[in-house]
Parts: structure tokens; sequence; C-alpha cells
């Protein structure tokens, strides 16, 4: 898995709950180093090792820990290069959803071998969308799920969402966007400086 | 139909089309101009102002102060704002279908950036064929992953310089460092096991790094750690501690003329010129031998003062010299050191 990715869920857990708990799910991971590179590619069952422990230590359900991940990457000032690239996807939640699926090749443009689960929305029709999400690795929906809830709040709409399975192993999100201006929201200056 | 009728119904389909155009009368003056382009005017509406008054043509060069962009059109226009001189643009101009006018379309093209945070731009000031927003988005992406690798690349250098300080050879010559040379020192009179510790000063050394470069002082470095590893036996140790100076540790009580003998053979062997790049290069060694017994109580800076005292009595009597630290030796320096002391004293009084 992409260094990108692994490295997010240590921000997640430094950011969230201290430095001392990412010491913790090293030890409950054995991980042999303390940090995730970026910009390198590691093993993919280490991912995963590092989701247990984050589960084991937290004592949350993983489906928690993932969303709650999807929540952080897009709230927290130190990921906000994230929330602002997303941001671009659109002027308002519907035209940012109808964005995620330009979402991998988008991530690709700037990070060549970053591999981002494959989006394809639906729209049902009467505010109603179907999202469905592949990847090899399942789980990725959870932190869609969170990371949507939170981007609908940033364009201050509001709108419910639940999280299934397809027949294909697929996951699959269901998008009632109940009111698409129902608060102001977070600005997005197009030209803001980013650190 | 009426003409003002078809400029209006143009104007609002380029509006749509490409919100950063503008409509040009035939006497010059502006007529139009489209949403976007609005927002970067100021003192007043555009409309009826002469087109130089707001802008300036900066190339091509030829069409600099003249007005034929309008007769030599499909030419790529370099054009700056003139109240904001700063903000680039680029355009192209084609003739309107009513008699007279042109339309001008305009692009930030490189500027896009500077002109988006100075005039407040949103993505929906863009056609969704422009691909301004995207060009936004790359630069944003290719930032931030570009800081995720500085920060991999400031972490290993960091590591690097951590390696390199707890290394203990020398990258030029492949000997000991510094670091080895008192690591084993200590080993040694901790152990209270005897030794001899050699130093060696190039003698001219300098005059080939200034005169034939530093890669010919390199390579004669090299050639000297080649000459003392050869002239020495394995269980030696064999160190640069700095730019030419060398320290080479002999294990066990090493009978005195073996060392001597040592020392001979390195002096004569590294005065053998040094062919580099058609060059010779000349070089010579000054020697301080300091022979530790077993059981000596010394410390390390002790040991390294008794070496010094002998190499500069090894200089002192004309390079190319060794010297084995012995007592008399010590006397005579603190003698020296005394009669120094009264000479400055008299010279004071």
């Amino acid at each position: 898995m992409h260094g990108l990715i692994n490295r997010a869920l240590q921000y997640f857990v430094t950011d969230t709950y201290g430095s001392d708990r990412w010491e913790e799910v090293v030890r409950i991971a054995r991980l042999d180093f303390a940090e995730f590179e970026a910009m390198l590619h590691y093993e993919d069952a280490l991912t995963e090792q590092v989701i247990a422990a984050i589960v084991k230590t937290l004592g949350v359900k993983r489906a928690m820990v993932l969303e709650d991940i999807g929540t952080y990457l897009v709230t927290h000032p130190n990921v906000e290069a994230l929330r602002r690239l997303l941001r671009f996807g659109g002027e308002s939640f519907p035209e940012f959803l109808q964005s995620l699926d330009d979402l991998a090749d988008r991530s690709r443009l700037a990070v060549e071998d970053l591999e981002l689960p494959e989006l394809e929305l639906d729209d049902l029709g009467d505010g109603a969308y179907s999202l469905s999400c592949r990847h090899v690795h399942g789980g990725f929906g959870y932190v869609l799920m969170g990371l949507l809830r939170t981007m609908a709040d940033d364009y201050g709409a509001l709108a419910l969402l639940d999280h299934a399975f397809g027949q294909e192993g697929e996951e699959i999100i269901d998008i009632k966007l109940v009111d698409a201006d129902f608060s102001p929201g977070r600005g997005f200056d197009l030209g803001a400086h980013v650190a | 139909m009426s003409e003002t009728h078809d400029i209006t119904a143009m104007a609002d389909m380029f509006d749509v089309i490409c919100p950063m155009h503008l409509l040009v009368n035939a006497d010059q003056t502006i007529a139009h101009v489209g949403p976007t382009l609005a927002k970067l005017s100021t003192g007043g509406p555009p409309k009826g102002r002469a087109f130089f008054d707001m802008f300036e043509i900066t190339r091509p060069s030829r069409l600099k102060m003249s007005h034929a962009i309008f007769t030599e059109t499909s030419t790529r226009v370099h054009l700056r704002l003139r109240h904001a001189r700063d903000v680039k643009l680029q355009a192209i101009v084609a003739p309107a279908p009513m008699a007279g006018m042109h339309i001008v379309n305009l692009g930030f093209g490189i500027s896009l950036r500077d002109a988006v945070r100075r005039f407040h731009l949103n993505s929906s000031d863009f056609a969704p064929t422009d691909l301004a927003v995207e060009m936004l988005y790359l630069v944003e992406a290719k930032s931030a992953a570009m800081e995720a690798s500085r920060k991999l690349n400031r972490r290993l250098q960091a590591e690097k310089a951590v390696a390199e300080t707890q290394a203990y050879t020398d990258t030029l010559t492949g000997l000991k460092n510094r670091r080895a040379v008192d690591h084993i020192l200590q080993r040694f009179l901790a152990a209270g096991v005897g030794f001899a510790l050699m130093q060696l000063d190039l003698d001219f050394f300098k005059t080939v790094n200034d005169t034939r470069g530093h890669a010919a002082g390199d390579y004669v470095l090299q050639q000297v750690a080649r000459i003392l590893r050869e002239e020495t036996r394995a269980l030696d140790e064999v160190a640069r501690i700095g730019g030419d100076e060398f320290v080479l540790l002999f294990q066990g009580n090493v009978d005195e003329t073996l060392l001597t003998s040592i020392a001979e053979r390195i002096i004569s062997r590294v005065q053998e010129p040094i062919f580099f790049k058609g060059d010779t290069c000349t070089i010579s060694a000054s020697i301080g031998i300091a022979p530790v017994r077993a059981g000596t109580v010394l410390t390390a800076q002790q040991v390294f003062a008794n070496a010094d005292l002998a190499l500069y009595a090894s200089k002192e009597n004309g390079r190319g010299r060794y010297t084995v630290f012995t007592r008399a030796l010590r006397r005579k320096a603190q003698i020296k050191k005394a009669e120094d002391a009264q000479k400055d004293a008299s010279d004071a009084a």
C-alpha cells in the first residue's frame, strides 16, 4: 500500500490521540520502524496490521475507526491540503459528488503510483445517489463515509449516508441529499495561500 | 434584427462560453466585457473606455504601441492590465460579424494563480472547458506531494549526518578516522596493554593541494594511505585523523628498532614521486613515535602529547625524519618553554 495511505493512518492516530498511542500501535503491529514515509511503498499486510492495532488499542470497531479516519482527513488542519484538493471537485456538494468518478485519475495526476479506489456515482434523481467503491482492499468505503459526511458539512449540505456491500464485493454508499443549502458551510478560496 | 440586438445576443452567448472575452467597437472603445473580465477592472465599468486605456500590449513587440492587433487578427498577443501591470494575459482577436467590431478572448496563462488570488476569482469564473481550475488543482497537488518528498529527503539527510558522525572510517582513504583512534586508544589504556602510537604529518602537502589542485591532493592522500597499509601488519591500526595527519597504532610491546625501521621505510616510500595526470607530486613525511609500555598509567591526551613532541622534534630537525619520544625530550621541551616564558617576560619589562 502506498506510503501516503499508511502515513494517513499514522497522522490520524498521532493528531487525534497523541504520539504515545502511535507508539503503542507500532508495538502491537510489530513494525520495525517508527514512522511511515509518505513516498515509499509498503507491504499491504502491514497496513492491515496497523489498522488491526489501532482497532485494538482504541477498543472501537474497525468500521468506526475507518470512518473516523475519513472525517479526520478533511477536518484536521494538519491535512488541510487534502480538503482543498477535494474542494477543487466542484462548487456545490452535488457537483463534488459528480467529481468523485475522477478522483482516482485526479490523484494520479499528482502522485502517479497512488492507487485510490475506483468510484462510480449513480444519480438516481430526487437527491438520491448511489456510489460504488472498488478496491482490492475492502474498507475504503467506510473511510469514504466519514469523508463524505464531513464534506457535506464543508459545503453546507445536509445528507444521509448508508454503507452496504454489493454483489461483487464492492462497497456501496447510498446518499440522500436532504438540503444542499442547509448551512453556510466552510469557505473555499480558490487562490488561498497554502502552507 | 437591429445591430444592437445582435450585439446583445452575441454578448450573452459569449458570456457563457468564454467569460473572459470582450467586444471592441470600430473606434477601439469597449462595447462589452465578459463577467470574469469585469471583475478585473477598477475605476468604473469598462464599457465605453478605450481598449488601450485598459490594456497594454507586451508581445509580439512589433504590435507594441500600435493598434494593429485589430487588423492582424488570429495572432497570439500578450498583454497586461494598465492598472495592475503584473497581471499578464494572453489573447486572441477575431473580427466580429458586426461592422468594424472585434471580439477579444483573454486568458491568464501562467499567471493564473496570482490573478485568482488578486481578484478573488472562483471556479465558476472559468468556463468548464478552460483548464484553469485543473491547473490550480495540479499546482496544489504537486506542492503537497513535493512537500512529502522533501520531508523524506530532509530525514534521510539528517540520518546520513548522524551515520557519518558515528562512522569509524575516513571516506576518502578508507582508513580509520579520529573517532576510531580515540576509541581504540581508550581500549588499550583501559586494558593496560603495551602499544605504540605513531603520528605522521605530511610535509609539503599544502603545496601539492595549492598548486596541483584538490584532486591531486586527494590522490596523494590515497597513495599515502596505501603505503601505510602496506608497511604495517593487519593487526595494526592506520587512521587519517585530519587533513594530512595520520596515526598508526601498533599493538603489543613493539621493539623500538622495529618501529624506527618501519618509520624509515614509510618516509622513504612517501618521498618517492607520485604521478597524477601528468603532474609529479613530491612530498615527505615527519613522524613522532610514542611507545607505551604495558601497565603504564597514561591518558590518551598524554600519549598524543608525547607523540606530538616527538613529531615536533622531527620537523625542527628538517622534516622527512622520525623521532622516538623520550623523557629527555619532554624535559628539553619544558626547559625551552620556561626559557621562552622568561624571554617574553623580559621583553615585556
